[in-house]
């Protein structure tokens, strides 16, 4: 099929300010948005610059607007979105080249909610595993399927608004290790995220949800971290 | 000299092998860790159905059935002193990475839940046995991301996003890295002691693969450039259930869960292939048996591939015949609900990819290139061996599926990569930290930098005729159809004469981005000179050997030969030229015998 395929162009090498360039290709309604881009890359313009790795989803590189809404490259088909489409990169991070947006303000807020297990307990007296039924496993369950891809945190018009707010990806963190009944460190995640950059910047705009390629239920994950700031209580 | 690091060790890559690396060499050095990704994006986050371990958690299990059944997956290939090594660390490796976190799913008890997976058995019934620890189907995801969770816990120091073109050896040894960091397109010399390479496969080679963009052999390829040599490359797994065309990963843990395989006439066909474990015998043998059908005129609808049935009515009904049962004895069943939560992005990549819903639609898959077994030959303490009497090059390592220790062999079996990964990663990174202590930086040489830039400017300042992205599209798909698979005589002279042309149609091709920054037109035209490089040495060394093992089926040798062809293949570049020499395999406790699954 036919369709047409505007992409957002900035080389700071060259370019003083950014443009859109257009390309009319002919493809199959099940190939991916990012078969595209590398279709215009390997024959239109070799320097159009964007991030991809594993092609299906799982590894967090590709996240982009397409149509305007936050969507992986690599998971999102033709027959998805229709014959006119545009990328743009992600808002809300400094766009560095074409797709290509600067992570690490991303990152480092990721690294301040202790993202990381934490039991300094002696392990158990047998050395094995540190017992958890599969209940208490379930409950952060669904917040360990993040890719950092920052799909969610860049569709939010908090993140968009203020600069510290560590946002939806961040939270989600937070959650995972806050939820899980053998980590130990959950009150002084809960102190972080209760301060003001925390889950108060949260608005239930439910953008994150959407955007989340895992279909992460993020709302949720924040609601529930907002009660545990309030209550104290983990459960 | 500008941008120069000084660290006692540095870690080329952040996968699982890198991470574990630069976690274990951090607490005795000054350690790096190097990715031409950020660390989440590394490939062993695709790994999906589990890492074995002989817990024995649901049913009777011990490490030697596991050694044996690695041996046997092998075909007799894998060094069988290294394959014990990691079996019996299997268990506490598994367990360290419950102590950091990893949320494996559970048993109603609270241990560790396990599954079946091909090829793992209980070595007296020869019955599937229940032995890979999971997390849902996202088992490598969740490895990837705690590893990299205790390295931020850990303040290990990352460069993300630089990519390694060059090692430098001096005097015999290591003495560091060059790299591009990729924002500002400026290289950068990595003066270390130690440098462990954990850069992963090469599976891009192929048309069909289940691997990432980045997995262009660029660590094996930098080492043949530096005259080292690489071992058993023509050994490559493909996996039998990729999704049709598109090659993504079907994991084997749906057929750990009872999914079967159906040709186009509606028939389970794997009981003809192996009659005992059927349609969980190991990849290499359940891949041929596919082919077999499809060239038998059993595909789908006369095309390439076959059905994967994961329907809950189906698999009940073949668990029956085959009178599987769940640990307490009853018959084995399943629900649809039991099973989504099993295996929830497999039904998500159905949905996304095909429009299909795996619990009430059979899937088309294809086999698809998935694991490099060969790479750079290391011992069991990741030390990197250049020669048939295991020679160790000083403060050189390797980890990972770049590496080839062996304990693949000639066919990995599945969840032995995310093993093989955990516990040598470990290990490399213990062993460079040690050598660190008490060994001196080499002097770097005057202009360090020197080769990246001549292949870069190389590039650059090509003639400009040739294509990048049509080179590369020729090349996967000569070498999955002439060095996949099945091989013989003539597709692999064809294949290699192809290689020499592409190879200098390569010289001559057009970068358009002039640009320094993020210059990702000349990081793949230099990942595809990589993919060249490893290509050439697989179609060498598969046509070299004259025998079927494992993963490598000649159709015009198809016997396994033991008498000639029990040995490592090592292969060296000099001048252009691909040299093949030869190591002895360990075989300590068992003998090569007939392999039936």
């Amino acid at each position: 099929m036919q369709v047409t395929l505007k992409v957002f162009r900035y080389n700071p090498d060259v370019d003083k300010k950014w443009h859109y360039e257009t390309y009319n290709l002919d493809i199959e309604e099940t190939e991916r948005i990012l078969d595209l881009l590398e279709l215009v890359k390997g024959h239109y313009d070799g320097s159009l610059s964007f991030r991809r790795s594993c092609a299906h989803g799982v590894c967090g590189s590709d996240a982009m607007r397409i149509n305007g809404r936050n969507m992986l490259a690599c998971k999102t088909l033709v027959r998805d979105v229709g014959d006119k489409i545009a990328v743009e990169p992600l808002l809300g991070l400094k766009v560095i080249k074409d797709l290509i947006v600067d992570m690490e303000p991303f990152f480092d807020n990721y690294k301040k909610v202790l993202p990381y297990f934490i039991n300094d307990s002696p392990l158990p007296a047998d050395g094995k595993e540190r017992l958890q039924s599969p209940g208490e496993r379930a409950r952060f369950d669904d917040t360990t399927k993040c890719i950092l891809c920052a799909a969610c945190t860049t569709s939010c018009p908090s993140f968009w608004g203020s600069d510290d707010y560590l946002g939806p990806a961040a939270l989600v963190a937070a959650h995972r290790f806050i939820f899980d009944s053998r980590d130990e460190a959950a009150s002084e995640r809960l102190r972080i995220i209760s301060e003001t950059s925390g889950v108060a910047r949260c608005h239930t705009v439910y953008n994150c949800t959407m955007a989340c390629p895992r279909d992460i239920q993020i709302t949720r994950a924040i609601g529930e971290l907002k009660m545990a700031t309030l209550t104290g209580k983990v459960d | 000299m500008a941008n120069v690091h000084e660290f006692d060790v540095v870690v080329v890559g952040a996968g699982g092998s890198g991470l574990m690396a630069g976690l274990y060499a951090s607490r005795g050095a000054k350690t790096a860790v190097i990715s031409k990704l950020y660390p989440t994006r590394s490939h062993t986050g695709a790994a999906q159905g589990g890492i074995s371990a002989a817990f024995g958690n649901l049913e009777e299990d011990k490490p030697e059935w596991h050694t044996y059944d690695t041996v046997k997956g092998s075909d007799y290939l894998g060094d069988q002193d290294a394959i014990e090594f990691m079996c019996n660390e299997a268990i506490d490796a598994v367990l360290e990475l419950e102590h950091m976190g990893l949320p494996f799913d559970r048993t109603p008890e609270g241990r560790i839940l396990q599954r079946n997976f091909g090829g793992h058995t209980n070595n007296e019934t020869g019955k599937p046995v229940r032995r890979a620890c999971h997390a849902a189907d996202r088992t490598g995801h969740m490895i990837l991301q705690t590893l990299y969770q205790q390295c931020l816990k850990n303040k290990v120091n990352f460069f993300d996003e630089y990519q390694v073109l060059d090692l430098l050896l001096v005097n015999g040894k290591a003495a560091g890295v060059v790299a591009v960091e990729l924002a500002t397109g400026e290289l950068h010399t990595f003066h270390a002691k130690a440098v462990i390479f954990a850069t992963g496969g090469h599976g891009r080679i192929f048309e069909v693969t289940s691997n990432a963009y980045a997995y262009t052999g660029d660590g094996a390829a930098i080492l043949l450039r530096r005259g080292l040599p690489l071992e058993d490359m023509e050994f490559f797994q493909f996996h039998p259930t990729g999704i049709y065309k598109l090659g993504i990963l079907i994991t084997e843990g749906v057929r750990g869960e009872g999914g079967v395989l159906i040709n186009g006439k509606g028939e389970r066909f794997m009981p003809k292939y192996a009659s005992h474990v059927k349609d969980l015998a190991s990849r290499d043998v359940v891949s041929r048996a596919i082919y077999t059908e499809i060239r038998e005129g059993r595909g789908v609808n006369g095309q390439n591939y076959v059905y994967l049935d994961s329907r809950p009515e189906s698999i009940i009904k073949y668990a029956a015949e085959d009178g599987r049962t769940n640990p307490d004895g009853s018959p084995y069943t399943i629900t649809a609900e039991e099973l989504l939560k099993k295996l929830p992005d497999i039904v998500d990549f159905n949905r996304v990819y095909l429009g299909i819903d795996p619990m009430t639609q059979m899937m088309p898959i294809q086999p698809t290139a998935h694991y490099t077994m060969g790479g750079i030959p290391t011992n069991k303490f990741g030390e990197v061996v250049i020669d048939d009497k295991n020679t160790a090059f000083p403060g050189l390592y390797a980890a990972g599926e770049c590496a080839c220790v062996s304990v693949h062999g000639a066919n990995r079996l599945g969840t032995n990569s995310l093993l093989d990964l955990v516990v040598f990663g470990k290990h490399a990174g213990l062993r460079a930290a040690e050598y660190a202590k008490q060994a001196d930086f080499q002097k770097l040489p005057d202009d360090p930098t020197a080769e990246a830039r001549a292949q870069f400017d190389g590039l650059r300042n090509g003639s400009g005729k040739e294509n990048v992205f049509d080179i590369s599209r020729e090349m996967k798909k000569v070498m999955f159809e002439d060095v996949g698979i099945y091989r013989n005589e003539k597709g692999m002279k064809a294949a290699i004469e192809k290689i020499a042309e592409w190879k200098e149609r390569f010289k001559h091709v057009h970068i358009a981005d002039t640009g320094r920054v993020f210059n990702t037109e000349l990081l793949n035209a230099w990942e595809l000179g990589n993919m060249l490089e490893v290509a050439d040495v697989i179609a060498e060394c598969a046509l070299n050997r004259k025998e079927s093992r494992g993963g490598h089926s000649r159709e015009d040798f198809q016997k396994r030969d033991d008498v000639n062809w029990l040995k490592h293949t090592l292969a060296w570049k000099k001048n252009g030229k691909t040299e093949i020499g030869y190591k002895p395999v360990t075989i300590t406790k068992y003998q090569p015998k007939e392999r039936v699954y």
